[in-house]
């Protein structure tokens, strides 16, 4: 029997075991929704489509499947480049369907018409015009194999009209056959065997972990590599999750705004093994000063991106989960205990650090401190709760003082930075675990970017919880202003906003505030223990600053701290 | 330092705007980019010449692998390898300087395509110095316009690039 594009679409999903589609309708993809009605497929109704590829990017940092969305032609379509830009910085599998105008009329200016395989080209891992709808069902496996595999990305496939309306025999492909892709995921065994030489002859290694680590599922590989080899180990913002932050190996996030301990750890390592991470600039500062006096070995499935920002000595491109598993197996364990001992000196001078320069802030007594807030809620949260974070102090506060314990548990913008990703990410997590506590720590100015998804987790019932630490300030942009320009606050003070208790209730959530610091608790126990979607207001200190901070371009070994 | 880097893509639509578009959001430099489909016609091979320091063209060369159109890179620089260029020339030929430029033309074993009263069209093939040549040798007589090809290269010897 004969299938239309748009039966096509939905049998094809369905067999890649999408089971949540977050979307939104519209002229071009009619034809789809109609379908939809009745199939077996849950579809989750944004308000906006930039909310939509958010939502599909949480649900697939928080489960590591594939997201899934559905927009128009036209505006609907542009609406998701921020979504599909933040998911391609980070690496986040997503897969964008797009209506488009009928095939005859492309190119033609005509009613919401736009290219956006030209416009997402370089903000996709891959992009698709469909042209002919017996090319769909390959196309659609194609999408998905390649979001999913290799380094992951989002990939859009844009679907005319009259695509979806033509009807062909069904038939959905087995496997993919793609000559031009063929990603690495074992490690050559020549180049394991060197880092594990390099490895074993240093004195003073430091594992510098990114999100690739969790993309891979290696996280446990990771704790068993550091933990037998007792190597200091610290994460990117992206790599947060992938390493118990109670263990005494842990040195929490280094960069911009990472601990001391860490960032003097990388200055002065001996050897740096780059786990699935990628040298960017918010953790490299001045790349010359960057782990100086270190060889450096880096595991990264991404060709591309060894040696791209600094000189490696021991590449190995493959799956970190592959890679770490292999280096353990190769390293005998005779060698273990003598290593450890001669790695004692450097563990104690990380203690050292960590107890000179712990990560602190200096306590107000009649006003709340954004971190103190961030401390409670990681207090009160559980191993088991999903974070989300908007941009700027918010995400690094949360960064610094939440104890991530799990991968998976924490969904931020970090390549990207997109203000107002927090909020529809932690919606797309909540629809993937409907009784798991979601929870998006945001700030004033962010939250406003999305704020109409409070709606849709009302007519969902997606229990989120928004904590805002609200100091009236587009924060971060302040803190620059206030180091680096002079204190000219220009355009960064948020005079105006809504009573945020009242504009839940507006939606019908419930929304609290805490203005004083004992109130703080309080409202955050309120907050978690209330069915469906919160707001917690946070009235914080107005002029708090991220710290340590190294300034922009300078060697990450010189941090302004408290 | 300048290299001739061959691709070799699946013949479909949007691949050459993939490349260029590579090159411009990364502000790599292209020199000059050719690209024609080959013997198999599921295949397209495009020549680009760009130029940088070796970490520059290590990650051009990366980059263009990790396309997903691309099925094969390969620098010129690092194998033996013949590369050729076209050129047209509309050169001003005077009664004066007819004779001049044909035996110019016949020294390069160029030829003249096209001929006017005043002007001839003459078409060069060779190497990049080679067509560099010819070109300072037409110039005193007037060169009215030119186009080149960008190069196109091949590795030498019967291995192939599949």
């Amino acid at each position: 029997m004969k299938k239309t594009g748009a039966q096509i679409l939905l049998e094809s999903l369905r067999l890649e075991g999408a089971d949540i589609i977050f979307g939104y309708p519209g002229g071009a993809v009619l034809d789809v929704y109609d379908e939809l009605f009745n199939f077996p497929i849950k579809h989750i109704l944004v308000r906006h489509e930039q909310a939509a590829v958010h939502a599909a990017d949480g649900y697939a940092r928080a489960t590591g499947r594939p997201g899934v969305c559905l927009v128009t032609s036209g505006p609907g379509a542009t609406n998701t480049v921020t979504g599909i830009a933040t998911a391609y910085m980070d690496s986040i599998p997503i897969v964008v369907f797009s209506g488009q105008v009928p095939s005859a009329l492309i190119g033609n200016d005509a009613f919401q018409e736009a290219d956006i395989v030209g416009i997402t080209r370089p903000c996709t891992k891959h992009n698709y015009l469909v042209k002919d709808v017996a090319d769909l069902a390959r196309i659609i496996k194609e999408a998905f194999y390649l979001a999913t595999t290799g380094r992951p990305g989002p990939v859009l496939v844009d679907i005319p009209k009259d695509v979806l309306r033509a009807a062909t025999t069904f038939h959905y492909p087995d496997e993919v056959k793609m000559r031009s892709y063929n990603p690495t995921y074992k490690g050559h065994p020549g180049q394991i065997v060197k880092a594990v030489k390099l490895i074993l002859k240093s004195r003073q290694p430091v594992a510098y972990v990114g999100g690739g680590t969790i993309l891979s599922e290696a996280a446990l590989e990771l704790t068993e590599f550091s933990r037998l080899l007792t190597i200091p180990t610290t994460t990117t913002l992206m790599g947060l999750g992938a390493f118990p932050e109670d263990d005494p190996l842990s040195m929490g996030m280094l960069g911009m705004h990472g601990t001391y301990r860490a960032n003097m750890a990388v200055t002065e390592c001996d050897l740096l093994i780059a786990i699935g991470a990628r040298f960017d600039d918010r953790v490299t500062g001045n790349l010359e000063k960057f782990a100086p006096n270190a060889k450096i070995i880096h595991i990264d499935i991404d060709p591309t991106s060894i040696s791209k920002n600094v000189k490696v000595d021991v590449p190995i491109v493959g799956d970190v989960k592959d890679v770490l598993g292999n280096i353990i197996k190769t390293i005998v364990e005779e060698d273990i205990e003598a290593y450890k001992k001669s790695l004692q000196p450097w563990n104690k001078q990380i203690h050292e650090w960590k107890a000179t320069y712990p990560l602190a802030y200096k306590k107000k007594k009649n006003i709340i401190n954004p971190q103190y807030v961030v401390e409670k809620i990681s207090e009160l949260a559980g191993e088991d709760a999903i974070i989300s974070t908007e941009v700027g102090q918010n995400q690094m506060w949360t960064a610094q003082y939440y104890k991530f314990m799990k991968p998976r548990t924490f969904l931020t913008s970090g390549g990207l930075g997109t203000m107002g990703y927090g909020f529809p990410a932690a919606m797309g997590a909540q629809a993937a675990f409907p009784d798991r506590l979601v929870i998006d720590i945001a700030g004033d100015g962010s939250i406003q970017m999305n704020i109409q998804e409070l709606a849709t987790v009302m007519q969902y019932r997606l229990p989120v919880k928004i904590a805002i630490l609200n100091n009236h300030f587009l924060g971060m942009v302040r803190q620059w202003q206030e180091l680096f320009y002079d204190k000219k606050y220009s355009y960064t003070c948020m005079q105006v906003q809504p009573d945020y208790v009242k504009l839940a209730e507006a939606y019908g959530a419930k929304g609290f505030r805490a203005t004083k610091v004992e109130e703080v608790e309080a409202v955050i126990k309120k907050g978690f223990a209330t069915d469906g979607p919160v707001i917690m207001e946070f009235v914080v200190a107005k002029e708090e600053d991220v710290y340590p901070m190294v300034p922009a371009g300078a060697p990450i070994s010189e941090m302004l701290l408290v | 330092m300048r290299h001739t880097i061959s691709v070799l893509v699946e013949n479909e639509f949007g691949v050459l705007s993939r490349v260029s578009g590579l090159f411009s959001g990364r502000g790599f430099n292209i020199e000059s980019l050719c690209v024609a489909e080959t013997i198999d016609p599921e295949t397209s091979r495009m020549t680009i010449v760009t130029s940088g320091n070796e970490q520059i063209v290590e990650q051009i060369k990366k980059q263009l692998h990790k396309l997903i159109n691309v099925i094969k890179v390969i620098d010129h620089q690092e194998i033996d390898s013949l590369e050729r260029e076209l050129a047209l020339i509309k050169v001003t030929a005077e009664a004066e300087t007819r004779a001049e430029i044909l035996r110019i033309v016949d020294i390069f074993r160029a030829r003249v395509v096209d001929v006017t009263q005043k002007s001839y069209t003459v078409e060069i093939t060779g190497d990049e110095n080679k067509v560099a040549a010819i070109i300072e040798m037409l110039r005193p007589m007037g060169i009215k316009e030119l186009v080149r090809t960008g190069k196109v290269a091949m590795g030498r010897g019967s291995k192939t690039a599949k």
